[in-house]
């Protein structure tokens, strides 16, 4: 990892931790993000954390850019001593596959697609090496995601799955973005997949939807009283399989107030996890049913 | 009479803004507010209102209002054709209106954006400490949206404003033709050959048709040529593509490396495309006044230079507060 230092204009500062995607980065990151804020030093204004890298906005009337630049590396050091470990949530998220709203749309988009004669799906796991779409599901949901960074709109969560390197999942991105994506779309760009919190434009592929919400500005669904956004850095997420009748029921029981996502609360240790990728995932599920 | 305004027609865009939301960025709400805020706050202080009290924005065509009470009004930015009861009056200058008389707009001469700021302020529902609309995520304006014919928008209580004083035509800053915007080069600067950072500056670019809150587009200029490389994981294959970072407010992103997009304030937080360097804060207010189609040439500016600039806005900014104090 090289950690790269820029200045986004007089008011930010974008701090690079590594150029390709990884949980040590994502953690260093977090880890200097962590120590900023704690910090609190007069003058930064937002702390952004992303999946290998952050930003800093800062005013620089009140503290001098090379000032902030300085205090950041100096943090940097510091951060590199914290353990990578944290108390976080597994979440389970339904996820109704090959849902007719997001093929309806990737067909409304063909021609902006590397493949207009197939569906994302079929495009993905041709790609990534799989015989059969089904069995490219199978591996997008078998094993957990991790949160590495929330934002693009609204709450939207990026995730990065919880597998060795070599079984990652890759899929580009659309040759030119969608001007829409319908609303709870799970997507994947990159190494990432999405939840498209909102309605709008979106270059990633689109493989299912969720009937859970995951951005409520009215603060009416029962599990964002609290806040309006669902998701943060560091949460876990099991996707689960869902036809469209178990669809319909979750969505109509949202509704109604009545369902809230399966949660629970867990560890999650990189030491750990690199040592023993499957029992670390083994062991997430399984606080996850207990929960 | 309650304090109120009604919306005879929109225009295209109209909607209601102060100075933002920041703080949320992290979570992908944007800080959002006024495109063009050394206008804003003028409209804010011809009418007697705080800087940051909430007024309307409006892109390329004015709204048809109704006034339901007596206020003092100002509408300043772009150059636009002001009349009250049919009657033209004055920009950039604190005007009467009396209840049941209508403000309306003519053609769009200059610039892009008008500000109406009302004694008062808009006296809509906060979301997360602002008013401002923040259409995609649903916040702020009239039930998260912008704002529609016959909406009855709340307006607070004025604090009495003089009539007839305006902003100095020398403080009123306005993009030059061609445009000249300043950016400091970073981020992602290295990316593209040395040819092609020389081209970027050298270049003349227009704005596209996709411009708007959320970020301006440019076209016209040469595509860049990036320096070879081996793709870093997780980034995705495209010599433009980073693993998805956070976007810089002023950030200028080129996806594909043809046609240059600079944030603006209702911007993405974040995403997959490399960035050649960020619009310095003090020009950020000029990029809200570029219709599509004007001329526009990058300036490339070290950070002192950036800071002088601020600075000079600063400036402008006080010397604004004491003509209207």
């Amino acid at each position: 990892m090289k950690t790269r230092y820029s200045y986004g204009g007089d008011e930010h500062i974008f701090v690079e931790v590594d150029d390709e995607m990884s949980l040590d980065a994502f953690f260093k990151a977090l880890s200097i993000t962590g120590a900023v804020a704690e910090k609190k030093i007069p003058g930064v204004t937002e702390i952004c954390p992303a999946n290998a890298s952050f930003q800093v906005k800062f005013d620089p009337d009140v503290i001098a850019p090379e000032t902030m630049m300085e205090t950041l590396k100096s943090l940097e050091a510091e951060a590199a001593e914290t353990p990578n470990r944290m108390t976080t949530r597994i979440i389970e998220v339904p996820v109704y596959y090959q849902d007719p709203w997001t093929h309806e749309t990737l067909m409304r988009f063909r021609e902006r697609h590397q493949d207009p004669a197939g569906s994302d799906l079929d495009y993905a796991a041709r790609v990534n090496g799989f015989a059969s779409v089904a069995a490219f599901i199978e591996a997008h949901h078998a094993n957990p995601w991790f949160v590495s960074m929330v934002g693009f709109v609204s709450g939207l969560p990026f995730l990065y799955q919880l597998v060795e390197r070599e079984r990652q999942l890759q899929v580009p991105k659309y040759l030119r973005p969608r001007t829409d994506t319908p609303k709870l779309t799970v997507g994947y760009g990159g190494c990432f997949a999405c939840i498209y919190s909102v309605r709008g434009a979106g270059g990633y592929q689109m493989f299912g939807i969720t009937p859970m919400p995951i951005y409520d500005p009215t603060q009416t669904v029962s599990y964002m009283k609290d806040f309006m956004v669902f998701f943060r850095p560091g949460d876990i997420v099991k996707w689960d399989p869902i036809d469209r009748a178990e669809h319909d029921r979750i969505e109509a029981a949202v509704r109604d107030g009545t369902w809230t996502p399966k949660i629970a609360e867990v560890e999650f240790d990189l030491a750990a996890f690199n040592a023993d990728v499957d029992g670390t995932n083994k062991r997430l599920m399984e606080a996850l049913h207990a929960g | 009479m309650p304090a109120e305004i009604e919306v005879i027609k929109p225009g295209i865009l109209t909607t209601i803004q102060d100075l933002g939301r920041p703080g949320y960025f992290h979570l992908g709400i944007p800080m959002g507010g006024a495109m063009d805020r050394l206008a804003f706050e003028a409209a804010n202080r011809l009418v007697g209102n705080p800087e940051d009290a909430a007024g309307l924005e409006a892109v390329f065509i004015g709204p048809e209002i109704a006034f339901r009470s007596d206020a003092t009004v100002a509408v300043t930015g772009a150059t636009m054709p002001i009349r009250i009861d049919g009657e033209e009056k004055p920009g950039w200058t604190a005007l009467a209106v009396k209840a049941g008389q209508t403000l309306s707009f003519g053609y769009l001469q200059d610039g892009a954006r008008i500000y109406i700021a009302i004694s008062g302020g808009i006296a809509t529902e906060p979301m997360l400490g602002s008013r401002s609309t923040y259409a995609i995520g649903a916040l702020g304006g009239v039930g998260g949206r912008a704002v529609a014919a016959g909406d009855v928008i709340p307006l607070g209580e004025a604090a009495g404003a003089a009539e007839g004083r305006s902003v100095p035509e020398a403080l009123r800053r306005k993009p030059g033709s061609p445009a000249e915007i300043r950016v400091l080069p970073g981020l992602y600067w290295h990316r593209i050959t040395p040819a092609s950072q020389a081209n970027f500056f050298a270049d003349t670019w227009m704005v596209a048709a996709e411009a708007d809150r959320m970020g301006y587009r440019f076209k016209g200029g040469r595509p860049l040529e990036f320096v070879p490389r081996e793709p870093p994981f997780g980034a995705g294959s495209d010599p433009s593509n980073i693993v998805d970072g956070c976007y810089p407010y002023g950030s200028i992103q080129v996806p594909g490396g043809t046609e240059p997009i600079c944030l603006h304030r209702d911007a993405v937080s974040g995403g997959g495309y490399f960035m050649i360097g960020t619009v310095i804060s003090a020009d950020m207010d000029l990029i809200g006044q570029l219709q599509p189609n004007v001329k526009v040439t990058f300036i490339e500016v070290d950070m002192p230079a950036a800071l002088a600039a601020r600075k000079a806005r600063a400036a402008l900014v006080e010397e604004m507060r004491a003509a209207l104090a």
